[in-house]
């Protein structure tokens, strides 16, 4: 990867982890209103917990603690995780010794 | 009038709120429903895990694993709207398809999905192959799509591939959106009056898309403003990009 490559996906990453990690503390609660839509509809009784819903990470908390480090480091697990899966495969995929833009 | 307490505002509210995350929790759609989302899903994602290894190689590929990253990011950063008990949040796929390529946004935001329904409980697991459907497959498609459209009739420059980025990103959303109605119509387990429901949708998503067009052309801008030829919808402007190419940088110097 050159130099710019480099630091374009450092600084990228770093930006993931900060939204994950930080920012999404700040992030609008509101879309709890499905939870609140539901309760005064028919929809509530239709909506199950998710088979993982008992995760250690289960709604963006750990162990179910609320609070600005539970969710940070929930975020940056997952950052992590995607990162770590999605970057994996796309690199399995991927032709190697080639880059599109060569001759 | 709709009987009982649930009137039909709080109806549509509820519709609203369910799709504005579009992440479909279980028991919402039937199982035909789910299992024909479901496989759907799962031969898109076969087909891209052959046809994504034409857009990756040594210079893109690490870039694909962080737009993965960053989507799942952005997915957790709720913004509000103005004056509604709503929110919406990225989707990504036109961001993602734009800057790696649609087959490999297909992948990347299948992961994303995969790791918000095992790890967060964040949209059910039965509801997996729909909610993989919705944003992996169905808002790459028609994102991705359109895009291709409007760069074919745009101007070949950073502004043009930037518009048609934004366009095809708000056009996104209620794409969604609006599947997720249909699908909801078809196999929901509960009724909707469908019309009433997508003109109110309409106005919703409006200010959501807007959300996540300004997020993908402020990202996709800022890739673009760096490293050009990485950007994958922005092929066409290539060969500028190769004549400004410091010579300290050849192509394929990459270890």
């Amino acid at each position: 990867m050159t130099r710019r490559g480099r630091t374009l996906w450092i600084a990228g990453l770093l930006l993931a982890l900060l939204v994950a990690g930080v920012g999404s503390w700040y992030a609008s609660s509101s879309p709890d209103g499905l939870e609140w839509a539901a309760e005064h509809t028919g929809f509530a009784g239709s909506a199950q917990d998710s088979a993982t819903a008992g995760s250690p990470l289960a709604d963006y908390q750990v162990d179910g603690e609320e609070g600005r480090v539970s969710g940070g480091v929930a975020g940056v697990v997952g950052v992590v995780v995607t990162l770590a899966l999605a970057g994996g495969l796309t690199l399995v995929l991927r032709r190697r010794g080639t880059t599109a833009d060569q001759g | 009038m709709l009987p009982g307490p649930p009137g039909r505002e709080s109806l549509l509210q509820t519709v609203c709120n369910k799709v504005d995350d579009v992440h479909v929790p279980d028991g919402f759609l039937d199982v035909p429903t789910s299992v024909a989302t479901g496989a759907l899903a799962a031969g898109t994602v076969a087909l891209a895990l052959r046809k994504a290894r034409t857009e990756l190689d040594d210079r893109t590929a690490p870039l694909a694993g962080l737009t993965a990253a960053f989507v799942f990011a952005g997915q957790m950063m709720n913004f509000p709207l103005p004056g509604l008990p709503v929110s919406g949040h990225l989707i990504g796929a036109v961001l993602t398809a734009v800057l790696v390529g649609p087959w490999t946004a297909v992948l990347c935001m299948t992961v994303v999905l995969l790791v918000q329904a095992v790890l967060f409980a964040d949209g059910g697991l039965t509801a997996l192959g729909t909610n993989v459907f919705l944003m992996a497959l169905l808002a790459v498609v028609v994102g991705y799509g359109l895009f291709r459209g409007l760069v074919a009739v745009l101007p070949r420059t950073r502004a043009g591939v930037l518009t048609a980025t934004g366009i095809a990103a708000f056009a996104s959303v209620p794409a969604a959106a609006l599947t997720f109605v249909g699908l909801f119509e078809v196999g929901g387990t509960v009724d909707v009056p469908l019309g009433t429901v997508v003109a109110a949708m309409a106005g919703v998503h409006a200010l959501i898309a807007i959300g996540e067009a300004a997020i993908t052309v402020a990202v996709v801008g800022a890739v673009l403003a760096v490293r050009p030829d990485l950007v994958h919808g922005a092929a066409g402007l290539r060969r500028g990009v190769e004549l400004q190419r410091r010579p300290t940088e050849p192509a394929g110097a990459l270890r």
